[in-house]
């Protein structure tokens, strides 16, 4: 399947930085960073600072620390609030790009609105609610919306990358269309459902690009922890001046701030609207819209994934895997037989046959006949076939290959009907082939399960995730896929009431429920699950019950869904972690750096042998400012998922996030103040 | 150091590791079983209390009803006690004729013992009457440990209970788990440990105050009065306030190294049990055993850390013959050594006892700073009753945040989840402790009404300070020594964190508890974190420490860790 609109790109792409450049000076103003608390406190303490060093500069007074050590320290304290905006203004800036490219879909175009047999052109935009318009061959479908009349094919690769057109019609679970979308044949009456600016593309754009984005109850959560452990430390340095002063020493401002936003949790604060955002992204980049930042963070939780047999966990096609003769009959008669019948066959299971005689049983059949009359399948009589002179060679449903063979005086061995039901309950399906009034045997067609979904189903399991299939099937054979397909669970002889009910009951025992689905009758299951994902083939309703549309619509995508929100919050878990554990070396570095002019006797806890007060403190600034910027791409990308148990998952995250955070800023504060004392600074 | 030492430790360890389960199972039953043990007894008493204050036990209470019916209880206790004290000169028991204790003392004293803190600003047997320590403080000494068995038994129903049916989302009913604390635990205990603690010597009895000839031709007045059963219930209730003023160091509370022992072991009994009682509650003892061992690592350590230190002996004495081959023997009772007071000092500031056997004041500077660092943590270490395990829970529901970030799961603690209402008030709970503490400390450091209180100069100076105000926040109670207290700004302000310590730090618990209870419980998966094991454990200790050291460091750099370097280089104050 191509993706035109989702190439890979860069983290840093040229255009995008510079826009996020300029960006990350506007977000400066106070009023927007009030809503990040802790960018704000840095915000704050970098005004503070700017003000001592322009009362430095031009009073001197007597005891006032180093012009470059305020100056330094100042700049850094600038520079860290713009890494924070930088970080979440890139990420704002993929999400536009990626916005922009779908947005290229809706391009300015004419509608012919018809209302009480009046055409009259109009512009796409002025379309509201309700409004019908006529779109012919050729035509670009001016917005989603609905076939009240006609069929139409439509290329819809502008949307989905999809190549190949698509039938569209009027009722049924293919009346859905999208706008931005072109008509290649026919003509087609749309009824327009959504308002301008309010289309499933209009929000996710909105999403993306930050405007529509409130804060999801996890991300407020987190807020919350930050915030207050922002508060802890300001009140941990405040009264550390009276401390200082008891003990005989005047802290200065610059210092007090700088060891504030050292200890406050920058690194966190900074990137965790990039992170939110570049979520969102990533699911777009996957060719998934989300209506909510709500719906990501929900799948990540989910605990119970429901997914329909056909399409998703088998291949959907049914195909010819053995041949059964009836007794007394040859096996490459019965061969023949069925290739015969099959040769003009053009639906997977006809081929399927075809090539199964051929490559397998290894008959070369000649060409056909040039007499030869095909009878195509229909509905009625459940056969196809070829009619070779008088020869009439059939293969179909059992029952009616049975009626068929008894109707020209034939006999059917029951051995053929107990295989045929034995095929059913493997989960196959048998189907009967017969020449003239004899039985010649069964072709056993299966629905192939996709290869290597029963290893995904294990990666799901050791995450926690129960699957569940969903079919149509009598049970039996729904255990035997079940069981070949290595899910945790199945509902056979499913109604749209029963995965409804279903849902229901995995809800009540406070599980989360994922679901795909496209159909008008898979509208109420989609609005009670709490991952609804509807295909893009599916019809209005069932998009509008859900809370993500696939746009390739590929029911096996939910997969990665649940992935990527589990990624989201893990990339905020471990930010989080790393940025306290910071905190350990920060103070080995600030405060006996302090704490030395009057007391020199607790060098000892200088561990790290720092140059000097100031170049500790300004390369303890530094440093801070400096993993906002290193970690703007683990933010944008996200830690890396693994399937695995959570306890095991924990321990890596401790030990990579933890430790590592513990050690990492010993090594960079150490070089940084290196390099600060090779330049001259001491 | 000595083996004979390190074995008493390991003892006393492995005694509380012994009785965690039995005490835990039979609390589990007091409170929630469905008979009370002793029934013909204690469950006469039990009704007859109900009967003679009108309470229907059936009837349980919310999260805001409990509350407040622990507050109501609380002020009007205080108010009881500090009548008493202002009355004492008129009442009866007054052998000695000790006039009414002033204004400010009884307000602070009266806070103190309501709120469990029992910090001492006053010489017991100069200033209490016999009738004031039995009814006023021995009065707070039982109920205020029962309202914190209140406090923990509502939040554990908070996170055990399962939501759905019952809408008015009731967590028990206060007035019946404080009745049933007092008559089936902590009467029935402390009536045996009294009697234990008589067998070796301490005294019981109402006369005034003996008059000794002594050995050189003086004569000395020695003070008398109702020791053993104050002193039980001193250290079971881990109340701390001594009948004397030398408190758990003096001969009649604390006669010989047994009673030391006994005096240890009813400090952790309860609040051990509780975490056993808390996984049953759980409907999976693995869950109590988990922050049961989270409590024990950072005991352990704080142990391991005072011992070597006093055993080392100061720096500066270390000349002195005796001192290399005694260790830090200053301010020590010989009859229990440096292993029983390093041991004593350690459990009394990790259960917020605050009781002492030796003076903590006379401690080397590392050996100062466990004891200071314990209470810091938030006296969560076994704790104060119920109010330590219910803390311990609160940092449980802290890194299960974190933990389940880290997973990609929206954490869930014991089934039920962790949203924005709870991170909000537990991170309530984590803010007013060092708001409290830091900031009435940073006051007292640079006001003229602080500094004129302390003994010494430069960083031991600040030690006091930051030992005094952690005490009083976390409801502990022990003292520093060297600080004179009883001023109008100690006891002023030493009482206002003893009061936010306690009540403002038990509201956002039952916040959380009320908050919890309406959620459905899910099922665990392999998905989800599991909160037993060695891996919760260890990120419970981290989080707890990180909390801790994070916001004590700068303060505790000042103080103790500056000491300790100058001591080194032989500088003392």
């Amino acid at each position: 399947m191509a993706h035109p609109r989702t190439e890979e790109r860069s983290l840093f792409d040229g255009p995008i930085v510079r826009a996020a450049l300029l960006d990350s000076l506007r977000k400066l103003s106070p009023v927007y960073l009030a809503r990040n608390p802790v960018m704000f406190v840095v915000e704050v303490g970098s005004i503070v600072t700017t003000l001592v060093l322009v009362r430095d500069a031009l009073l001197r007074p007597a005891a006032m620390a180093p012009l470059w050590f305020t100056g330094g320290v100042t700049l850094w304290l600038w520079f860290t609030v713009l890494f924070a905006n930088f970080a979440e203004a890139v990420a704002e800036g993929r999400g536009k790009a990626q916005a922009a490219a779908l947005r290229r879909v809706r391009q300015d175009t004419t509608a012919r609105r018809w209302a009480d047999g009046v055409e009259t052109s109009v512009p796409a935009a002025s379309l509201r609610k309700g409004d019908r318009v006529i779109v012919e061959a050729g035509g670009v479908i001016p917005g989603d919306g609905e076939i009240v009349e006609g069929i139409a094919s439509v290329d819809e690769s502008a949307i989905t990358g999809e190549s190949a057109p698509v039938i569209r019609e009027r009722g049924g679970d293919r009346s859905a269309v999208t706008g931005g979308t072109t008509v290649l044949s026919d003509r087609i009456v749309v009824r327009i459902t959504a308002e301008p600016g309010a289309s499933f593309l209009d929000r996710m754009i909105a999403l993306v690009e930050g405007a529509a984005r409130s804060k999801t109850p996890n991300e407020l959560a987190l807020h919350i922890l930050l915030v207050g452990l922002t508060l802890v430390f300001l009140i941990a340095c405040v009264t550390l001046v009276p401390f200082a002063l008891y003990s005989g020493m005047q802290l200065s401002i610059t210092v007090v701030i700088a060891l504030l936003v050292c200890l406050i949790p920058t690194t966190i604060g900074g990137l965790l609207s990039a992170i939110g955002i570049a979520g969102m992204d990533r699911l777009l980049q996957k060719n998934v819209l989300a209506m909510s930042g709500r719906a990501v963070e929900a799948a990540g939780d989910v605990d119970t994934l429901l997914l329909d047999k056909t399409g998703t966990i088998t291949l959907g096609n049914r195909m010819a895997t053995a041949l059964l003769p009836a007794p007394g009959v040859a096996t490459s008669e019965l061969a023949e037989a069925a290739y015969l019948a099959s040769l003009a066959d053009e639906t997977p299971e006809g081929r399927s046959i075809v090539a199964f005689v051929r490559d397998g049983v290894g008959l070369r059949g000649g060409e056909p006949d040039p007499d030869a009359v095909f009878v195509p399948f229909s509905a009625e009589t459940r056969m196809s076939g070829v009619d070779l002179g008088p020869r009439l060679v059939r293969k179909g449903a059992v029952d009616a290959v049975v009626a068929h063979v008894r109707d020209r005086g034939g006999a059917v061995p029951t051995e053929l009907l107990a295989a045929a039901g034995r095929i059913g309950d493997g989960g196959g399906t048998p189907l009967a082939v017969s020449d003239g009034a004899r039985m010649l045997g069964l072709v056993h067609l299966e629905d192939m399960v996709k290869e290597g979904i029963a290893e995904r189903f294990a990666r799901f399991r050791a995450m926690g995730i129960r699957t569940v299939m969903i079919t149509g099937d009598n049970p039996r054979t729904a255990a035997a896929i079940a069981e070949q397909a290595g899910v945790d669970d199945f509902v056979a002889e499913a109604t749209p009431e029963k995965k409804l009910e279903f849902i229901r009951r995995e809800q009540a025992g406070g599980k989360l429920v994922a679901m795909t689905g496209d159909g008008t009758n898979d509208a109420p299951a989609l609005a009670q699950a709490d991952v609804g994902v509807a295909m893009n083939t599916g019809t209005q309703a069932a998009k509008e019950a859900g809370n993500m549309v696939d746009l390739d619509s590929n029911p096996t995508k939910l997969l990665e869904v649940v992935e990527v929100g589990k990624q989201l919050l893990m990339t905020r878990g471990s930010l989080t972690t790393f940025s306290i554990a910071n905190d350990v070396a920060k103070y080995f570095a600030i405060l006996p750096a302090i704490f030395a002019t009057a007391y020199l006797e607790i060098e000892p806890l200088d561990v790290m042998d720092l140059h000097s007060t100031y170049t500790a403190i300004l390369a303890a600034v530094i440093f801070n400012a400096l993993v906002i910027i290193g970690l703007i791409p683990l933010a944008l990308r996200g830690v890396r998922y693994r399937p695995m148990g959570a306890a095991a998952l924990l321990r890596r995250a401790l030990l990579i996030y933890g430790v590592g955070g513990v050690v990492v800023p010993f090594v960079g504060i150490k070089i940084i103040d290196e390099a600060l004392a090779a330049l001259g600074f001491a | 150091m000595t083996a004979h030492g390190w074995l008493q430790i390991a003892l006393f360890y492995l005694a509380i590791l012994a009785a965690t389960r039995p005490m835990g199972a039979y609390m589990a039953r007091v409170f929630e079983g469905d008979a009370q043990p002793l029934p013909r007894v204690l469950g006469r008493l039990e009704r007859l209390l109900y009967r003679l204050a009108g309470v229907d036990p059936r009837r349980e209470h919310t999260a805001a009803e409990y509350g407040l019916a622990l507050l109501l209880f609380s002020a009007v206790g205080l108010l009881g006690a500090y009548a008493v004290m202002r009355a004492q000169h008129l009442l009866p028991l007054d052998p000695e004729a000790l006039p009414a204790v002033p204004p400010a003392l009884a307000f602070n004293t009266a806070v103190s013992f309501t709120t469990n803190t029992n910090w001492q600003a006053y010489a017991g047997e100069s200033t209490m009457s016999h009738l004031t320590q039995m009814l006023a403080l021995g009065w707070h000494n039982f109920v205020s440990a029962a309202a914190g068995f209140g406090l923990v038994l509502a939040l554990a129903r908070g996170l055990t209970r399962r939501g759905g049916p019952d809408p008015r989302r009731t967590l028990g009913n206060f007035w019946v788990d404080l009745v049933r604390s007092l008559v089936y635990v902590l009467l029935p205990l402390s009536l045996v440990v009294a009697l234990v603690l008589a067998s070796q010597g301490v005294i019981q009895n109402f006369e005034p105050n003996a008059t000794i000839a002594t050995l050189d031709g003086g004569t000395q007045s020695i003070a008398m009065g109702p020791v053993a059963s104050q002193e039980a219930i001193k250290m079971l209730g881990i109340n701390g306030g001594g009948f004397f003023n030398a408190n758990s160091a003096h001969p009649f509370e604390n006669p010989t190294p047994l009673t030391n022992f006994v005096e240890m072991f009813v400090v952790f009994l309860i609040p051990a049990g509780l975490t056993y009682t808390y996984g049953r509650m759980a409907g999976d003892t693995r869950q109590g055993w988990a922050l049961f061992a989270a409590m024990s690592v950072l005991f352990v350590a704080g142990v391991a850390v005072v011992y070597p230190a006093e055993a080392a002996g100061n720096p500066q004495a270390l000349a002195e013959p005796l001192v290399a081959v005694a260790g830090n023997m200053e301010g020590k009772e010989i009859r229990f050594g440096i292993a029983g007071s390093s041991l004593f000092a350690t459990i009394t500031t990790d259960a917020s006892c605050g009781a002492v056997n030796a003076m903590h004041d006379s401690f080397t500077p590392v050996g100062g700073l466990v004891p200071m660092v314990n209470m810091q943590l938030g006296e969560v270490v076994f704790g104060g009753i119920g109010v330590g395990l219910a803390g311990m829970v609160v940092f449980a529901i802290l890194s299960v945040f974190i933990a389940g970030l880290m997973v990609g799961r929206t954490p869930e603690y014991l089934g039920k989840k962790i949203e924005p209402r709870e991170m909000k008030l537990a991170m309530l709970y984590v803010l007013v402790f060092p708001l409290a503490l830091l900031g009435l400390a940073a006051w007292a450091a640079v006001s003229e009404a602080g500094t004129a209180g302390l003994a010494n100069a430069g960083p031991h100076g600040l030690s006091e300070i930051l030992y005094a105000y952690s005490s009083a926040t976390g409801n502990n109670g022990s003292a520093f020594a060297g600080l004179s207290a009883n001023t109008p700004f100690y006891n002023g302000t030493l009482a206002l964190a003893m009061l936010i310590g306690r009540f403002w730090m038990m509201i956002p618990v039952l916040a959380i508890a009320g908050s919890m209870r309406g959620k459905t419980t899910l099922p665990p998966g392999p998905g989800t974190f599991p909160t037993h094991g060695a891996l919760f454990v260890g990120l419970l200790v981290a989080v707890v420490l990180v909390i801790g050291a994070l916001t004590f460091f700068p303060a505790l750099c000042l103080g103790p860790v500056v000491e300790h370097f100058l001591a080194a280089n032989g500088r003392g104050f």
